[in-house]
């Protein structure tokens, strides 16, 4: 009994029609000179799903979207100013800081956001960039882990995803990658929780729709980290899945684990073609 | 001192003599209102930057009262004239009597 | 989704609370343009308060106000708890009389700038912004 009522209580809170403001044919350029694809042809191992990827900040009201037109009025490039005060920053037993190995940033962190979450060789595993900082802190600068979704590791990941900004996300998912990617897919589309709600559900039936208020985006991560208006400060992926799986109602699972790892990369190729954002602006 | 304040201002480096010119200032700070509650319900004391002015040469270009509504990381755009070359200061004042200021120059040419 | 009494009675009383609050929070935002206006009058024209018709979140709405030849401008949010937001004082080498940032409204609202202008005389501009909530939030 209980569930039928749930269900429908779902189904009418995703059926409200849009009302707010989204400018359908903007296009997204960044400081006068850095044009971003936020719409394109779906990558091709999602034939027959969805025609077309649309990158989150097409959904969002004209104020939102305009934040993000401009590198001082983003107020999330403030944290990669933060991010890249440690950058610099020697930290650990070892002496060194990210840039007494990898350079500047912009030279040494070129081009590898677009690409994670990835398969490492040495590790036999898939990795995404928050391991590979915390690895490089702990076993080569002989620093402390950063917490993965804190607040330092949001700003580093920011700092890491500018330099690949305007560049199309392209990970792979075959290969040595394949059985994590078909692990992410197959959470993507498996209900869960007591509302019964599986990522697609509102993120490939139903992008475009309200869910509420909310102005549902097709969920995809190329913007992050993003800056929330809703709480002021960066998110990261594994810190939005936490929440959206926790609002079907489910134990959510860890953040940092082989569950979110896997749902990261596949919800990252359903992306494939958009540009990285290098700190979008979300609701 | 509020931890991880940074300010963060754009400002042109070159102006012609009494040109206006725009100014963004943005500065990182959580602006607690006073209205939230900790999980325990004590209200949250508020903690926030009460005013921010700007100056070029010693003559004020804009002075802000700000009350807990101005948004986390509170945002700024203005208009400054530039009578000749010389230093624009931003100062932001917290609650908790910390001051934060930041110089930038702007030559005439 | 089954209302138990208890919950159907909070609900109630939830409703009747917010009927009664906005009246209280016009009280004090018309206190506060006591206090700016010293009691004057302020007429309408000669200022401009630019802000969203509807915004996408409350924590930060983007707001501009100008008044050419003003000498301060006080912006108040009428259904805020405390309606006080910022006010612009403008000094000698103000480009102009204007200034944008961002704001936090509570909920759906009129925001309310007034200038005081050279002459000691005052103007009023009044937009109302409807502040959405809800959603999957995550």
């Amino acid at each position: 009994m209980k569930i039928k009522a749930l269900t429908a209580v779902a189904a009418i809170l995703l059926s409200v029609p849009a009302f707010v403001a989204a400018d359908e044919d903007a296009e997204l350029i960044v400081n006068g000179d850095t044009e971003l694809v936020t719409r394109t042809a779906a990558p091709a191992h999602l034939e027959g799903a969805m025609d077309e990827v649309l990158s989150g900040w097409r959904f969002r009201a004209d104020e939102t979207q305009s934040l993000q037109a401009d590198d001082f009025d983003n107020p999330g490039m403030i944290f990669v100013d933060q991010g890249m005060d440690d950058w610099n920053k020697v930290e650990g037993s070892e002496g060194k800081s990210c840039a007494s190995c990898h350079g500047d940033v912009e030279d040494g962190m070129a081009g590898v956001r677009a690409v994670y979450p990835k398969w490492n060789e040495t590790a036999g595993e898939v990795r995404t960039i928050a391991q590979m900082v915390n690895e490089c802190r702990e076993d080569r600068m002989g620093a402390e882990k950063l917490g993965y979704t804190s607040a330092k590791m949001a700003r580093m990941e920011a700092l890491i995803s500018v330099q690949s900004r305007g560049m199309p996300v392209d990970v792979a998912i075959d290969g040595p990658a394949a059985e994590m990617w078909e692990k992410g897919k197959e959470m993507f589309y498996t209900r869960t929780g007591q509302l019964e709600l599986s990522c697609a559900n509102c993120h490939e039936d139903n992008y475009g729709n309200n869910i509420r208020s909310d102005h549902l985006s097709q969920g995809q991560i190329n913007g992050f980290p993003v800056y929330r208006l809703k709480n002021s400060k960066l998110t990261t992926p594994h810190g939005r899945f936490k929440g959206c799986v926790r609002d079907t109602r489910a134990e959510t699972y860890k953040a940092g684990g082989e569950d979110f790892i896997a749902l990261e990369l596949y919800v990252a190729s359903r992306g494939n073609g958009l540009s990285v954002e290098g700190v979008s602006v979300r609701n | 001192m509020a931890s991880g304040v940074k300010p963060r201002v754009k400002a042109p480096k070159k102006a012609a003599a009494g040109e206006t010119v725009t100014i963004k200032t943005l500065i990182s700070h959580k602006m607690e209102s006073g209205q939230r509650k900790d999980g325990d319900g004590n209200v949250i004391p508020r903690s926030i930057i009460h005013r921010f002015t700007c100056d070029f040469n010693g003559q004020n270009v804009i002075d802000v009262n700000m009350e807990a509504a101005i948004s986390t990381n509170p945002y700024f755009q203005f208009e400054a004239m530039i009578p000749e070359a010389g230093d624009m200061v931003f100062t932001w004042y917290d609650d908790d009597g910390d001051v934060y200021s930041t110089t930038k120059s702007v030559a005439i040419g | 989704m089954e209302f138990s009494r208890r919950d159907t009675l909070v609900l109630g009383l939830g409703a009747a609370v917010a009927t009664v609050l906005p009246l209280r929070a016009f009280a004090a935002a018309d206190e506060a343009i006591a206090t700016f206006t010293g009691g004057a009058e302020a007429g309408a024209g000669g200022i401009t308060l630019t802000a969203p018709e509807i915004a996408e979140n409350g924590n930060t709405v983007p707001i501009e106000v100008s008044a050419p030849g003003a000498v301060s401008i006080i912006v108040l949010a009428g259904g805020n708890p405390t309606p006080g937001v910022a006010t612009f004082n403008f000094g000698p080498l103000a480009g102009d009389q204007s200034a944008s940032t961002r704001i936090r409204l509570a909920g759906t609202q009129d925001v309310i700038a007034i200038a005081k202008m050279a002459d000691g005389s005052f103007v009023k501009a009044a937009s109302t912004v409807k502040v959405t909530i809800g959603g999957c939030g995550g």
